[in-house]
């Protein structure tokens, strides 16, 4: 799966706060309900798995289903601990990854 | 002749009755399948994520526009009221809808690194409807809160007409 993915992660902040991460993915989340010209049920593919890790634990995730928009738009929180990276990762129905991730500095 | 006549008169009968119920056996197993893949109500797929237990109102604002004129996208924020430390936090937070073609929508899950129990995502609303957000907390209860939408353009099944 080569998606372009969107993440808004603060770069800088203070230790203890409670920052807002933004996650975005191009994806088409078919549901597989809508009908083709041919008459026949475009084949379900979507997003199945959305997961979030900070310093290598896994802080957040989520299980989505069809019913969730095209590019898939995620926003959650996270308290800043230490330095690092955060990781995001996108699983779909065939079940290929995409990844994508961002540093934040923690003073 | 005389003596077989009775007999399709007695026959005949049980014969039709035997064809009706043939045919109501018929119709029902063709409508079998049609029950099978019915979705869920709204109440069932909230008893499946809650595990049987009740899920009690408050302690969780679901924020949804009450008018909708795309319902491809609809913008959803969810917020629970917890202090999100190590022993009082909030575990998942479930989204559920009450006519689409599936019951669920999204299920976070969340935990004390999360600081502030508060997730928006976009979701897609097929028609006027309820939805509803459960949030688990750590100490296993349930509390829900519902919100509902009226829609304009409906998502999902626009190409099925």
């Amino acid at each position: 799966m080569t998606a372009r993915a969107l993440v808004n992660v603060p770069k800088a902040v203070k230790q203890g706060e409670v920052v807002e991460i933004k996650a975005m993915i191009a994806h088409p989340m078919e549901t597989g309900y809508r009908v083709g010209p041919n008459g026949t049920n475009i084949p379900r593919d979507i997003i199945r798995r959305f997961a979030c890790s900070y310093g290598g634990e896994e802080v957040f995730w989520a299980d989505l289903y069809p019913a969730v928009s095209a590019n898939p738009f995620i926003a959650f929180t996270l308290v800043a601990s230490t330095s690092g990276t955060i990781a995001f990762t996108w699983t779909d129905d065939a079940g290929e990854t995409q990844t994508a991730s961002a540093e934040i500095t923690v003073s | 002749m005389n003596g077989s006549r009775p007999n399709h008169g007695l026959f005949l009968p049980v014969g039709r009755r035997q064809l009706l119920a043939a045919g109501i056996a018929g119709l029902m197993v063709v409508s079998l399948p049609r029950q099978v893949l019915a979705r869920p109500s709204l109440q069932e797929a909230i008893r499946t994520f809650t595990g049987g237990a009740d899920a009690q109102d408050g302690r969780v604002r679901l924020e949804l526009p009450p008018l909708v004129e795309n319902g491809n996208a609809v913008g959803i924020t969810v917020n629970a009221e917890s202090p999100m430390t190590a022993d009082n936090h909030v575990r998942r937070i479930g989204i559920f809808n009450e006519k689409n073609p599936e019951a669920n929508v999204i299920v976070f899950h969340l935990g004390p690194r999360s600081g502030r129990a508060q997730v928006s995502t976009r979701i897609r609303l097929a028609t006027s409807q309820v939805v509803v957000a459960v949030a688990e907390m750590s100490d296993g209860s349930f509390w829900s809160s519902r919100a509902s939408a009226i829609v304009t353009l409906a998502a999902c099944i626009e190409d099925l007409s």
